[in-house]
């Protein structure tokens, strides 16, 4: 059994643009079951900050209970971390981002932590539209407690042992438009090439960006007539769009044939570049969003790709009209400015 | 790309680096995990039955397999495969019990073997045992050829060459020592079976046509002679400044050893830069460490006598200037040409194969260069029965080259005596054995040891200056060994995929450290090559393909820094990575 990776690394890679190797976006090995779409997952979150070139020290990742929640340890091993209590992510999320809003964060969940006991912080962070990443990994099933469906098990799904789901699932990226996060996307574990850019897209977001990734759990939900497994997910996904995810200050050099271009400009300039066919709906227009995954999902087929961007999003500190400086760059005096002031503010409220 | 046939035992040879440069293709991956287990004496014989001289080549070899070590790829410096090998014929028991066992009864073929050198000797290690009766002819006294007349002693002690030597001639070798064979005729007219000429390139090259040679002839000396001179006991002095001509091994022989009889200012003198020189890079180091400077783009223009006697040499200065087609010109940099004051001069520019006794009428012929005439693969001469090894065959080269030259010819001979076409040559023997213990559990040491390579402790240069006799290193003892073996990255056990069982999980591609791992469309080599995850851009090293998987991509695998530490097959849900060990071994005339 390894129990630590080898330090040697590809002596060709070249570094980032702010210099960092991709091994300084790594964390420890992974302890989980071998072959589990969390892993995947977790290489694409290194993958993507890499490529953001986000130094590791101004990340904070967060996460509650889990499979999904243990994964912070196997990426971004020089970030902040935070482990909370079942289902409390969203909470940790929002004390530490209001504190603290010159940091990148990065909420890892799972379907249970989510869709079940962290259902009600879950969707108030999404009201709001707190500044983050949200990433759930979503196998459709408690995979620490042998594998018992989870909230967003498809209804008639089979498990390995044969028993149908017979309750309704909970769709999170249709919860997450309706509640006024400004990006949405769904992806796949299995498929990093629409992976990446999607979290590379949602870091630059700013607002809540909501990513749920289909994560088989290769021991409990990978049997061929589970919708979670990799062969169903492959044999019935389709893509919304494809997208490239252009950062701020980079020129779009690719052309593409056959395809409408939509661009979809960001806060901070960089551009959502989508080719899609035509007559396929606008990903900015919320209603339009929610309609085409009801379409597919009455078809049986699972939508991917970015399913919804607001570009106007204001997220949590723009809606309170909050500090600009974060706490720790303020003084004592600035953060308890004494009895006087309050004073003041209760009088105000007379 | 066309999915890689890994059934082609070549493709997984080539991949165990070391073994592949090695032209014995000893598996040095093998032995060195029977070091690193301490079985010194199993791994002795897995090198005897490859290499046939452990102990001589464990100190003494070109080491070709160094440059080639993966480890020199993935961190600074290669595994020290040499020193690991005289460790274990240091450390080994007595192996008398475990060689072959000869055959009292004689298969009726007599072998005649001109030149008792690494060659030859092989050939005789590989028909012994086959019941074969050889004699064996030598104009020496002793078995070994120029591993005893060239090497000397403080690089490779007496008695280590003889013990090696003569597990051989003790398996019943005929031997004619100090009986110079003067016409091949005359060995062919006593209707050997066939004859195998290892005679070596016993001629050091001079420079006959400088000035003041002839003058100054009797400090003057023939590097390789003197040597043998040296070991022979008829010389046992030289001049207190010394210049040694040339850049090869034995240029660093003849300087280091020209320190331990007298020379108290002994210079390297080279033509060509001091990076184009020849000699193996650690011998240079020795030689300086020894005092030795290295004078290189020198080109020598006159010998100066004095009354009667040298006093000195003068040199051009010269510039190497390079060709569009890379070849090198000495050009001189037209300076006043340099006078460097000795007292004796020692000429080790190269040698010559040489085959006096070879008569045209004999049916052996030769190329322009005075090479015979060979198939390379057979090394059968135009006289069907002829055949030649080592540096009598291609000119000099090296020990292990000519060892490598012995096993092919004991092939041709046995074919030859069978009735049998040379052709009909047997392939290597090819073993894959799992190495899954458990889930996570591996026969091999599959963590990475990432220490340096470890320094071998060497005798103080006080004591070993004043003692030819006396080895300067003193090799690794069994703890250094121990780290040394482990830095090993087991490039026999190989990362097998099975293309049928992948559910592209991706888990491999994220868990390896060395980014070798991509599932891609497919596309050609060249373009390929390009859009992995890390770029490939060693080329002589292999893309390992596999076939269309369910998503169409292929899985593309360069082998370039692989780290064989088996964490792909950790992570693999399926066991569509699975680490084997590939045994190989080159064939061998006892496997006909």
């Amino acid at each position: 059994m390894t129990f630590q990776r080898p330090t040697f690394r590809h002596p060709d890679l070249p570094p980032n643009s702010a210099g960092y190797n991709l091994r300084d976006y790594e964390g420890g090995i992974s302890t989980l079951c071998a072959g589990c779409g969390h892993d995947s997952i977790c290489g694409a979150i290194i993958q993507a900050c890499f490529e953001l070139a986000i130094p590791p020290h101004q990340l904070v990742k967060m996460s509650g209970i889990g499979c999904s929640s243990k994964t912070p340890a196997y990426f971004l091993g020089k970030s902040h971390g935070f482990n909370s209590v079942h289902g409390r992510m969203p909470s940790i999320a929002t004390g530490a981002n209001m504190a603290n809003r010159d940091l990148v964060y990065l909420g890892v969940s799972g379907d249970g932590d989510t869709a079940s006991i962290g259902m009600g912080q879950f969707v108030h962070a999404v009201r709001r539209n707190l500044n983050m990443v949200y990433i759930v990994m979503n196998n459709g099933c408690y995979g620490l407690t042998k594998g018992q469906y989870s909230a967003t098990a498809d209804k008639g799904t089979k498990s390995k042992k044969g028993s149908v789901n017979a309750l309704e699932s909970i769709d999170l990226c249709e919860l997450a438009i309706q509640l006024g996060a400004g990006f949405v996307g769904r992806s796949f574990s299995g498929d990093k090439k629409q992976l990446v850019p999607m979290i590379k897209a949602g870091l630059a977001h700013k607002g809540l960006s909501f990513i749920d990734v289909i994560s088989p759990c290769v021991t409990f939900n990978n049997n061929p007539e589970s919708t979670k497994s990799y062969h169903w997910v492959r044999e019935h996904s389709e893509a919304t769009n494809t997208f490239d995810f252009v950062p701020f200050r980079q020129t779009i050099t690719t052309e593409y044939e056959d395809s409408v271009d939509q661009e979809v400009r960001l806060h901070d300039d960089s551009v959502i570049h989508l080719h899609k066919h035509e007559n396929t709906p606008d990903v900015t227009d919320r209603r339009q969003a929610i309609d085409n995954l009801e379409d597919h999902k009455a078809e049986g087929v699972i939508l991917t790709g970015v399913l919804y961007v607001n570009p106007e999003s204001a997220d949590t500190h723009d809606i309170l009209n909050t500090s600009e400086k974060s706490f720790n760059s303020m003084g004592v005096e600035d953060l308890c400015p004494g009895g006087d002031v309050l004073a003041k503010i209760n009088e105000s409220y007379r | 790309m066309k999915p890689t046939d890994i059934e082609d035992p070549q493709y997984f040879h080539k991949v165990i680096d070391c073994q592949f440069a090695c032209p014995a293709h000893t598996p040095v991956p093998e032995y060195i995990r029977l070091i690193s287990q301490k079985r010194y004496t199993d791994a002795y014989m897995l090198n005897w039955a490859s290499n046939v001289f452990p102990g001589v080549l464990g100190r003494v070899c070109d080491r070709p397999c160094e440059p080639a070590c993966r480890r020199g790829r993935v961190e600074k410096d290669p595994v020290a495969i040499c020193r690991l090998k005289r460790l274990c014929a240091d450390n080994r028991d007595e192996v008398l019990g475990l060689l072959p066992t000869i055959p009292a009864e004689k298969n009726g073929k007599r072998i005649a073997l001109i030149g008792a050198g690494p060659a030859s000797l092989t050939v005789a290690r590989d028909l012994m045992p086959l019941g074969y009766s050889i004699d064996l002819y030598d104009d020496q006294e002793k078995g070994g050829g120029f591993m005893r007349s060239q090497l000397p002693s403080f690089r490779l002690p007496e008695a280590v060459l003889a013990t090696e030597v003569d597990y051989i001639l003790d398996m019943g070798v005929t031997t004619h020592f100090t009986q110079r064979v003067e016409s091949l005729q005359a060995v062919l007219d006593q209707d050997y079976d066939a004859v195998f000429v290892g005679t070596g390139a016993p001629r050091g090259r001079d420079l006959p046509d400088l000035p003041g040679r002839e003058a100054g002839a009797g400090s003057i000396h023939v590097g390789i002679d003197w040597l043998a001179g040296v070991v022979f006991g008829h010389v046992n002095a030289i001049g207190k400044r010394v210049l040694v001509l040339g850049g090869g091994n034995t240029a660093m022989d003849c300087c280091r050893t020209a320190r331990r009889l007298g020379g108290e200012q002994v210079s390297v003198v080279v033509r060509s830069p001091r990076e184009e020189m020849k000699a193996s890079p650690w011998e240079i180091d020795e030689a300086v460490h020894e005092d030795v400077p290295i004078i290189d783009n020198h080109v020598p223009l006159e010998f100066v006598m004095g009354n009667n006697y040298l006093v000195g040499m003068r040199f051009d200065r010269v510039q190497a200037v390079y060709d569009d087609n890379g070849k090198r010109q000495l050009r001189s940099t037209g300076q006043e040409p340099v006078f460097m004051p000795c007292d004796e001069v020692l000429l080790a520019v190269g040698q010559l194969n040489a085959f006096p006794f070879i008569e045209k009428e004999s049916g052996v012929a030769f190329t322009d260069k005075g090479l015979p005439q060979l198939n390379p693969q057979t090394l059968q001469s135009t006289h069907p029965k002829v055949f030649f090894g080592g540096d009598a065959a291609f000119g000099p080269q090296n020990i292990i080259t000519a060892v490598a030259h012995g096993h092919e010819a004991a092939i041709s001979i046995h074919l030859l005596c069978q009735g049998r076409s040379l052709r009909e040559r047997p392939g290597p023997q090819v073993d894959f054995a799992g190495q899954k213990m458990g889930v996570h559990d591996w026969l091999y040491h599959n963590q990475v040891s990432e220490t340096n390579r470890q320094a071998v402790p060497m005798l103080s240069k006080a004591k070993t200056l004043k003692d030819r006799l006396l080895e300067v290193e003193l090799g690794f003892d069994r703890q250094i060994g121990q780290a040394e073996s482990l830095r090993c990255l087991n490039c026999d056990v190989q990362t097998v995929f099975h293309a049928d069982l992948c559910i592209e999980c991706d888990g491999c591609v994220d868990a390896c450290p060395e980014s070798c791992i991509n599932f891609v469309e497919n596309g050609t080599e060249e373009e390929l090559r390009t859009r992995l995850k890390a770029p490939a851009e060693n080329r002589s090293q292999d893309l390992y393909v596999s076939g269309p998987l369910t998503t169409g991509r292929v899985m593309v695998k360069d082998e370039d820094v692989c780290l064989h530490c088996g964490i792909c097959a950790e992570r693999c849900p399926t066991s569509a990575w699975e680490m084997q060990k590939f045994l190989f071994h080159p064939a061998q005339a006892e496997h006909i």
